[in-house]
């Protein structure tokens, strides 16, 4: 019996498990997808917020404010890229009194270095901002951080610290065992477990129901976006944003963590879980970011994608245990700022899970992870050195960003261990760039094969039944 | 580490290049190829019809590569495998990356040979799912031709590039159902005799001026949405039919692998994706040149090594002699032509001057213009299509004292 089983491994599960292991506690995350960063956490705009936009006294602008102090810590621990770029939100003219109540709204919720800047300002801060906006409220604690990267580098650092990662677990019913709870899963596999933490993201509802816990409802708000290739990089520097209105922040442009340029999201309600794209979805991205910048290199979009914002009906974070069910602790509804708000969740969580069980802390813990992307930051002279060694690290599989096989390689075999090729393409980059995978697609299905000792039939894009070859050898 | 002549990509280009810089003279010469064996992607285009212009016999592409393999060993060249140039400067400096580690190599003289890469799918912003099943057709190729496997069952092909129309016959002498091609534009861009031999003779229907306006699919693929389109390429309602597939192969189109050469601050054309060359395919950069797929698409391979050879030998020239006396003048892209190579000519050379081009669209009994030098020319077209490069022959004497050429192709009239 582990003494806490998390539920879902997004960003928000993974910071719990890491922070868990900061006590003396045996820990478990079971998530349905075969990988983590499976939901939310996988596609959203990687903003690290301010926290200008929450109301003032909601649970969101708590940890969002102190997930922002946190981030740069954390992601120096972890070794994941984070950038503090700065966020303009921008006002055309007569708006000027909303883009200060903005900035009230921000000082009460105690951000720091607001500023409102006019219209000369913002043009050096910003060539390329749209000739519309006449003034905008900076905030240099907004910054970017690479969704995903976050996710897997959490977790990798709570296994390594020994935390169990169960994927393919889909819980399906829960029910009282001796001190406990015992999950069952879709596949038949169970694990038990003193308390749970449900982090599952959009499926947090029913999660709850398992429990016979219907305190609230999980609305599902699709976002889409567009991605400009790497060659864009220097469009723009801050995240750029349009005032926020009732439906939410609206359509952003930012530079991404990894030198992109992404666009998006949109905003569609929807009756259930589903990231396709629409057509109309494009047409009212450009329509809207056209307010933000000008010249927007559209024609060199990569790729285009969609994430599912799970909204609770309390509009607000719920971040609580169970009223209906002993030994279950809720950390749903986490919608924006989820993302910048997962190390203070996390850590709000374990403390109140570690207190329950009477837990001390964890004197091994070790908060630091070795760098993601690693290998490509080193200088010449350091790389020939690890190539001496490792000389796989000489051999480029992925042309467009340069990834290596040795980079492949230590994907599967580093903590959260990379099964799949959206699997790779999430910790290395193979397969991001601007060919989308078509050069490197074949050869890092070999590095899967040789590794897992899988068929040509077995290996997959994304888990599950997303087999790559649906053909049969010839 | 010094050499006189470094030639970046071991494909055709390369290799041909290789060969005639060779046959002038040049002896210290080195390839560099990112894969494991020489041939570019000829390694993986086992149909035949290569080689027909120039040997006037059909090879397969893996054939046709090897007899420029065969070649360069005769000559004892040396191409550097499993080695990737990773950064170039307009001082000819060349970084390699490869099991050994990293080194530069300062060249007397560079090649760019580094071919094209194929258009995404992403770039088409098509809505609907991710599934797995989604992949360019050459990738696709790779899976069936080198690895052996076959990709899926029931395939839609959108864009007719020949790629596109080379995996749907593949494709189907493999056992797969090749539901459909579409093409959003009102012409296929890949050769006539493709469109014959690869889908007319296997009942493959082509829908011209059609697009996928939707992926359907959760884990893969499961079908697609096809609609026609108007003049403005926007899909029209009511004209939506659902093809049930578990594969969709994208021939949209290929790139010149140009990230090297903007790395080293060359100027490219924004037409041909390439480099701005003049007759000898040298690059605005002293001394780097430029032929294949890098330069501009080619569709037979066979122009491709013809390439090679002249900045194979302007490279030979460029080493023995310095940078020659040359008066460029620009030559230009006219009515109904989408790009003229070389952008530049040499008008104070000696030799006739070949000049290739493509058109915007698809003309019966067209004629070719070239004005701006000794009065104007013409030459007769029985047919021009844009997927198939054209070239004119002009004397010196011709353009010795012309300050600009401009090339236009005109319907002929009754
Ligand atoms: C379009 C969009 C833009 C956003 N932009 C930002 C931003 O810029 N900044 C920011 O701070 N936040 C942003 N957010 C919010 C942020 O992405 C989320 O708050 C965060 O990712 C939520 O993480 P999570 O772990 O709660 O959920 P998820 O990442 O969705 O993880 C939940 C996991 O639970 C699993 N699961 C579900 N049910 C079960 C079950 N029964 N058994 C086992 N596992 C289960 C799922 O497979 C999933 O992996 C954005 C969100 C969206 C959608
Ligand atoms: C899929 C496909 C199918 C085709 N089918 C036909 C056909 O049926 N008939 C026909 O006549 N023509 C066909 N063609 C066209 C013809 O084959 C090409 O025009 C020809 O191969 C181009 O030669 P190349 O040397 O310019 O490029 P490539 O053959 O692409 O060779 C470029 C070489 O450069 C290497 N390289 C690139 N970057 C680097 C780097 N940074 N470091 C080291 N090495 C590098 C690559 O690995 C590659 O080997 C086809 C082309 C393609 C793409």
């Amino acid at each position: 019996m582990y003494d806490v089983a998390v539920i879902g491994a997004g960003v928000v599960g993974a910071f719990c498990a890491r922070e868990l292991k900061k006590y003396d506690l045996d820990v478990v995350v079971a998530e349905s997808a075969d990988d983590v960063a499976a939901g939310a956490s996988r596609a959203n705009s990687g903003i690290v917020h301010a926290g200008f936009d929450a109301p003032a006294g909601s649970l969101k602008a708590k940890f969002n404010l102190e997930g922002n102090r946190l981030m740069e810590e954390v992601c120096r621990e972890l070794g994941v890229k984070f950038y503090r770029n700065g966020s303009l939100v921008l006002a055309g003219k007569g708006q000027e009194e909303q883009l200060r109540a903005l900035f009230e709204r921000g000082i009460q919720n105690g951000v720091t270095g607001l500023r409102i800047v006019g219209r000369e300002e913002l043009a050096a801060m910003e060539p390329n901002v749209a000739e519309g906006a006449q003034s905008a409220l900076y905030a240099p604690t907004g910054g970017i951080v690479c969704p995903y990267g976050l996710t897997i580098a959490a977790m990798g650092n709570a296994m390594d610290n020994g935390a169990a990662l169960e994927c393919g677990f889909k819980a399906v019913s829960a029910e009282r065992c001796k001190g406990g709870w015992t999950l069952h899963a879709a596949s038949g596999k169970t694990l038990s477990a003193r308390i749970v933490i449900n982090c599952a993201g959009y499926g947090s509802e029913q999660v709850a129901a398992l429990f016979g816990d219907s305190s609230f409802r999980i609305g599902a708000r699709k976002g889409e976006y567009m991605l400009l290739d790497r060659s864009c990089g220097g469009f723009v520097r801050h995240t750029m944003f349009s005032l926020p209105t009732a439906a939410g922040k609206g359509v952003l442009l930012t530079p991404t963590a990894d030198g992109n340029v992404l666009v998006g999201p949109t905003s569609v309600e929807q009756a259930e879980y589903d990231t396709s794209v629409r057509r109309e979805g494009f047409d009212d991205i450009r329509a809207k970011a056209c307010l933000l910048m000008k010249d927007i290199p559209f024609s060199q979009t990569i790729t285009s994608f969609a994430g599912v914002r799970a909204y609770s009906d309390r509009h607000d974070f719920i971040v609580e245990w169970s009223a209906a069910c002993e030994g279950l602790f809720h950390v749903a509804g986490i919608e924006s700022p989820g993302l910048t708000s997962a190390p203070a969740l996390g850590a709000y969580a374990a403390k109140q899970v570690a207190e329950k069980l009477g837990a001390g802390k964890n004197s091994t813990f070790d908060p630091v992870r070795r760098p993601q992307h690693w290998f490509r930051s080193l200088t010449d002279e350091e790389k020939n050195e690890v190539i001496a060694r490792r000389p796989e690290y000489g051999k480029i599989v992925c042309r467009c960003e340069e990834v290596t096989l040795g980079e492949i390689v230590d994907a599967m075999r580093t903590n959260p261990p990379a099964r799949t090729l959206d699997g790779i393409k999430l910790r290395t980059r193979a397969g991001m760039g601007r060919c989308q995978s078509g050069f490197c697609q074949p050869g890092v299905f070999d590095i899967l094969r040789s590794e897992y000792g899988l068929q040509a039939d077995e290996v997959t894009k994304n888990g599950g039944k997303s087999f790559v070859i649906a053909g049969g050898e010839l | 580490m010094k050499r006189d002549l470094v030639i970046i990509g071991g494909g055709p280009a390369g290799l041909a290049a290789a060969i005639a810089a060779y046959d002038k003279g040049v002896r210290d010469i080195l390839v560099v190829e990112r894969e494991s064996r020489p041939g570019g992607i000829l390694k993986q285009c086992i149909h035949n019809g290569f080689g027909l212009t120039r040997f006037k016999e059909s090879m397969t592409g893996p054939e046709y590569a090897q007899r420029f393999i065969d070649e360069a060993e005769k000559r004892k060249i040396e191409i550097l495998t499993d080695t990737f140039v990773t950064r170039l400067t307009d001082k000819k400096e060349v970084t390699c990356m490869n099991e050994r580690g990293i080194f530069t190599i300062q060249a007397r003289a560079v090649i760019l040979a580094m071919g094209c890469r194929e258009r995404s799918k992403g770039a088409l912003n098509i809505a609907g799912t991710r599934p797995a099943g989604l992949f360019s057709a050459g990738t696709a190729q790779k899976y069936v031709n080198l690895y052996g496997m076959l990709p899926g069952k029931r395939v839609v092909i959108l864009g007719s590039g020949d790629i596109g129309l080379i995996m749907a016959r593949r494709m189907t002498l493999e056992g797969a159902k090749v539901l459909c091609v579409c093409e959003i534009r009102p012409h296929s861009s890949g050769l006539r005799r493709n469109i014959a031999q690869c889908l007319d003779d296997f009942g493959i229907p082509l829908y011209l001026q059609h697009t996928i306006v939707e992926i359907r699919g959760k884990e893969r693929v499961e079908g697609v949405v096809v609609a026609a389109v108007d003049k403005d390429k926007r899909p029209i309602a009511g004209t939506e039919k659902v093809f049930e597939c578990d594969t969709v192969l994208f021939s949209v189109g290929l790139i010149p692998e140009n990230e090297l050469t903007k790395g080293a601050g060359i100027p490219l054309d924004g037409r041909t994706k390439g480099c701005t060359v003049d007759g000898d395919r040298e690059t605005q950069a002293e001394g780097i040149f430029a032929c294949g797929n890098v330069l501009h698409v080619h569709d037979l391979v066979d122009f491709v090594s013809e390439e090679a050879e002249i900045a194979g030998s302007a490279a030979a020239e460029y080493l023995f002699g310095g940078e020659r006396q040359k008066r460029l003048i620009p030559v230009q892209a006219g009515q109904n032509v989408s790009y003229v190579l070389p952008q530049r000519l040499d008008a104070a050379s000696e030799s006739p001057q070949k000049l290739y081009f493509r058109v915007t669209g698809a003309i019966k009994n067209a004629v070719v213009r070239v004005e701006g030098g000794d009065g104007v020319r013409e030459w007769k077209k029985i047919a021009v299509a844009p997927g198939e490069m054209e070239h004119i022959t002009l004397p010196p004497a011709y353009f010795r004292e012309a300050e600009g050429l401009c090339v236009s192709v005109l319907a002929q009239e009754a």
